[in-house]
């Protein structure tokens, strides 16, 4: 008996002290006019910490540049961490979208977290801009005219690399990543590309995400001997896999090829292992154009350290949406005429000009880069103007 | 698959159970001897990872000498921590043992987040065993793999060779199979206990020192190899260090032939094993009892 | 309480000779006691309901949110409070059903959307299923090792969904349409409108501690108190105490089931995470946080670790402290499980005791 009263006294006092807290968790409306706010959702802490930091570098370069304001109207930000965690990634967009009340929402790198931000975004309507995560369903099923993207999706670099592998004389290909959205998405681009010289992809390998043990797998691909390897890694794990590839011999007599991100910030811990490594990606670093290098210049004198990828696509997001802003004055109640110029601008891009395809991806040149030293120095245009299928895109 | 294929993933196959019976030993020991369910073993395996990224630039090649170091200071570390924190728990019931060691693992992490950050680092192998060697027309293969299996099997002859040649040996085969009656006999139990926990948490940092260069090290990395090294104890039986070799062997093979024959599948392979072993034998292959 | 020997610690049951199979709490209360608990005293549960109940005219959405998320951990963990605190197993990876549940909800509905109660059933079913499987094969071992057992077929399940297409991969997969329960052309329950879902999660939170209380007041109940005290004598009294706890594996797995449903209806996505052994963990903690061996302790339980969780995490309150919450919240674990080993609702009797001195 005694102990059931003292559990009603917890349970009541719970129940007081939730309530309480509970109400105090609001928001208020925000005035249509007046600063615009923004939203970031970017990682910043974990493996994609300096990819959340150089994206928001980037987008706030842009807004500078514009004396602080897009559209005539001041920016307030408000960020949230989104650690790149999938599971989390619900929570954390709903902070901005019903906590905060966001008008446009920026982010983020990794894929699944992007998923969770654009299904958030159509079922509230509000205005997303992608800086980097690259999963096709974005602009394929789950495309809305209030959803664009600014960097390229998973299937873009890899098909390039897979018309180039063609174009080498390639019949028999082997693919390996880590089983998750942008690795498949990535083989499978390599594959549509390499069929259209009617090469194949003979075998597709996986290896669970973030694990980076490849003995077993590297051992199947020396004993399948296939006439080249496509891997898509990223960060610690492309480190690796491009030097396990080279301890186990096989960059002898198998070509590594890749998407870009297989050698971006990772080539001075790959050294020797990577050297003349064939990559596909929307940018390099050393694209000698009036743009890029005054672009270059003014990042460096910003933030006192170089410019990359990450950079651009944030600094051009920006750019997309000063662009859809201006053509409605700030006015954020005209939507569809806002999505609209969002959709045609012409993109003055470091990486060079690109427009934006009905789904709301870049329709972009994708550079062939070759390793050198510690550069992924600038070959050739792979492929001009390529634009993402959009399968499933009902726009 | 051709023969030498056959053979060079036998090779992979027992080289990362070798990796996992370092680790599997020792909480098999701890289990065994204490009574004590740690979830935070992997955190162990764990610091021995970082503790091989962070001694890197301090020792260069002096690739033993590191080892070493590492295995000691993790052993001091272990001994600290069973006298702080895990002599408290011997008393608790196993549903607060779980809660407290998990909350241990999270303390762990942040930790670790805190010191060193998030970011996933590389380890290389020193130099005089970061080359290859070539096996037949297959592939090459890197020597540092042929050097932890051999640093494996040293340390599990070494550990045989204490367990059942030396006195603390005699003392910890007997706390396996009887505690109450060896503190009975006026063994200081305490003491017992806490070079057992200590040798534990040493073995399980060598088996990440050992591994950094072929894994790498990142974030969560304790987590991923403890749930297997459990159902490494299951499959071998608690206490029985022979069961924790027969059994990592068997998951290494499982695991790597797995990976080749059932791509996708293969991450249930292991558990698979265990359902098939407990089918059969519910306290695992060996009998208890080191 | 007896066979237990103060302060010596406990030999893993490898023999199975021990006196109890599983160490459930020092503390164990008789079973007309938790009788008495469990049937008497429906005044507290009852006007916490129809307090809940009046919240949505309240509150704003986002604590809306909130509170639908505690009370679909509160079903979880009332889930979990029939095995560990009426039977006395403590299973480690009871998430596994919660995701099985979840994941059998958004696969089940495909790219249009599923009527209501196949796709519950689905769910319900489907969690239900595995832990048959789990728990026949599991139940056949003791103690810790049951503990790694069922941590273990946890793990299976995540690997099953975190690495295969078919379970969707590492990111997830989006649940696209709602349930809706539909009786010829009349839409009588949209559980993608706010308010339904709202009342229907309460009503499956009611109905779940309404159903438990009854079971644990039964004569299946009390035979599972009898075994979580002494399964030898319960044997000899001709028990088949296996298939006892066999069921209750089962039931149990069957409300995470319902749990992970309305998760997954409730998020509208679902990823590998809802399986892994942090979210076993997570639950266990619940459970102790409010005490173990009461029904109203894994509600209360719920409630408390979210809001610590969303306390720990608030920059407002603890500024750059809470970029490291999982810090804050294992040391508060740690320090909870050792001063506090009864939960918040031992509270209570801790301070009177304090008190008399």
């Amino acid at each position: 008996m005694r102990t059931t009263t003292s559990t009603r006294r917890t349970a009541l006092a719970s129940a007081a002290m939730l309530l309480a807290g509970l109400t105090a968790l609001g928001a208020q409306a925000q005035p249509s006019s007046g600063p615009i706010k923004i939203g970031l959702m970017l990682p910043y802490s974990g493996t994609y910490a300096a990819l959340g930091t150089a994206i928001e570098n980037g987008f706030k370069l842009y807004v500078q540049e514009q004396g602080g304001k897009l559209g005539g109207r001041e920016i307030q930000y408000f960020k949230v961490d989104d650690e790149s965690e999938p599971a989390k990634a619900t929570d954390n967009v709903n902070k901005l979208i019903k906590r905060d009340n966001v008008d446009v929402l920026v982010g983020t790198v990794h894929s699944g977290v992007a998923l969770a931000m654009a299904k958030a975004a159509k079922d509230s309507n509000t205005l997303l801009v992608i800086p980097n995560a690259g999963a096709d369903a974005i602009t394929g099923p789950m495309c809305a005219a209030n959803i664009v993207r600014s960097s390229f999706s998973n299937w873009q670099p890899g098909y390039a690399m897979g018309v180039v592998a063609g174009a080498k004389g390639v019949k028999k290909a082997m693919t390996i990543t880590w089983n998750y959205a942008a690795g498949a998405e990535s083989v499978k681009g390599f594959a549509e590309g390499l069929e259209k010289s009617g090469g194949k992809v003979t075998k597709d390998l996986n290896v669970p995400f973030p694990t980076v043990e490849f003995q077993a797998l590297l051992t199947e691909i020396a004993a399948q001997k296939p006439d080249a390897v496509y891997a898509f890694f990223a960060g610690g794990g492309a480190v690796k896999f491009v030097k396990d590839y080279a301890a186990a011999g096989l960059n002898k007599t198998i070509p590594l090829y890749g998407p870009g991100f297989l050698t971006d910030g990772t080539l001075e811990a790959q050294g020797a292992a990577a050297q003349n490594m064939l990559t596909t990606l929307h940018y390099a670093d050393n694209l000698d154009t009036p743009r890029n290098n005054a672009f270059r210049k003014a990042y460096a004198l910003a933030y006192k350290s170089n410019a990359d990828v990450y950079a651009v696509q944030g600094y051009d997001a920006a750019q997309i949406l000063g662009a859809g802003l201006k053509a409605v004055n700030g006015d954020l109640s005209k939507r569809d005429q806002l999505t609209t110029a969002m959709r045609k601008t012409t993109v003055d891009s470091p990486r060079g000009k690109f427009t934006i395809s009905a789904a709301g991806n870049p329709v972009q040149d994708i550079y062939l880069r070759e390793v050198k030293g510690n550069y992924n120095e600038f070959r050739s245009v792979a492929v001009k103007a390529l634009a993402d299928p959009a399968r499933g895109c009902k726009l | 698959m051709d023969l030498a294929t056959f053979l060079v993933q036998c090779l992979n196959a027992v080289q990362y159970g070798l990796l996992l019976f370092l680790l599997a030993s020792g909480l098999t020991l701890i289990f065994g001897i204490m009574g004590v369910i740690n979830l935070a073993h992997g955190s162990f395996y764990m610091l021995g990872a970082y503790l091989a990224f962070a001694l890197a630039p301090l020792f260069g090649d002096w690739y033993v000498a590191r080892l070493l170091v590492g295995v000691a200071l993790a052993a001091l570390f272990g001994y600290v921590l069973e006298w702080a924190f895990f002599s408290f728990l011997y008393e608790r019931d196993h549903l607060q043992q779980v809660l407290m060691t998990y909350a241990l693992i999270l303390v762990f992490e942040e930790l670790r987040s805190i010191l060193v950050g998030n970011d996933v680092h590389g380890v290389a192998a020193p130099s005089w065993l970061s080359g290859s060697f070539r096996l037949g027309e297959l592939m090459s293969y890197p020597w540092y793999r042929v050097f932890a299996s051999v640093a494996c099997v040293v340390v599990a002859l070494g550990l045989y060779g204490v367990v059942h040649r030396t006195r603390l040996g005699m003392m910890i085969r007997a706390g396996a199979s009887d505690r109450d009656m060896v503190r009975g006999l006026g063994v200081d139990i305490r003491l017992l206990y806490r070079i057992v926990f200590a040798g534990g948490v040493a073995l399980a940092a060598l088996a990440g020192m050992i591994a950094a260069p072929l894994s790498s090290v990142y974030p969560g990395m304790g987590s991923s190899v403890l749930i297997v090294c459990f159902v490494v104890v299951v499959i071998g039986g608690i206490g029985s260090i022979t069961g924790a070799l027969v059994a990592s062997l068997l998951v290494g093979v499982v695991d790597t032939f797995g990976k080749v024959f059932f791509a996708e599948w293969s991450g249930a392979g292991i558990y698979v094993l265990m359902a098939m072993v407990l089918v059969w034998r519910p306290e695992g292959l060996m009998k208890r009892g080191v | 309480m007896g066979s237990e020997a103060a302060g010596a610690p406990r030999d893993a049951a490898a023999d199975g000779s021990a006196a109890s199979p599983v160490d459930a709490t020092p503390d164990t209360p008789s079973l007309p006691d938790i009788a008495r608990r469990e049937t008497g005293g429906w005044l507290v549960p009852a006007a916490a309901f129809v307090l809940l109940c009046a919240l949505p005219i309240v509150v704003a959405p986002y604590t809306l949110d909130l509170v639908l998320r505690i009370a679909v951990y509160a079903i979880f963990a009332l889930s979990l409070e029939l095995l560990v605190g009426a039977v006395g197993l403590v299973s480690l990876g009871h998430a596994a059903f919660l995701g099985i549940g979840a994941y059998a909800a958004v696969l089940g509905s495909g790219d249009d959307g599923a009527p209501l109660i196949p796709l519950l059933l689905l769910s319900v079913g489907a969690a239900a299923a595995y832990a048959l499987a789990v728990g026949a094969l599991s139940l056949r071992t003791r103690g810790v090792y049951f503990i790694m057992v069922t941590l273990a077929f946890a793990q299976m399940a995540f690997f099953v969904v975190h690495d295969t297409r078919a379970g969707g991969g590492s990111d997830g997969i989006f649940l696209n349409a709602k349930p809706v329960l539909r009786i010829g052309a009349t839409t009588l329950l949209d559980l993608g409108q706010r308010l339904p879902f709202f009342y229907t999660v309460l009503a499956a939170l009611a109905a779940t501690y309404a159903f438990l209380a009854l079971l644990l007041a039964s004569r299946f109940g009390h035979a599972l108190g009898g075994i979580r005290v002494n399964e030898t004598r319960m044997r000899a009294a001709g028990f088949s105490t296996y298939l006892y706890k066999l069921a209750a594996f089962v039931i149990a797995g069957a409300l995470a089931g319902l749990a992970g449903f309305l998760l997954a209806v409730k998020d509208a996505a679902v990823n590998p995470e809802l399986l892994a052994w942090n979210q076993s963990g997570v639950v266990l903690l619940m459970i102790i946080l409010g005490g173990i061996g009461s029904l109203r302790g894994a509600v209360i339980g719920a409630c408390a670790f979210t809001l610590l969780t969303e306390l720990f995490q608030s920059d407002a309150l603890l500024g750059p402290l809470a970029a490291h919450w999982q810090l804050s919240l294992g040391i508060a674990i740690i320090v909870f499980v050792a001063v506090l080993p009864k939960g918040l609702i031992g509270i209570g009797a801790r301070w009177r005791s304090l008190v008399r001195g």
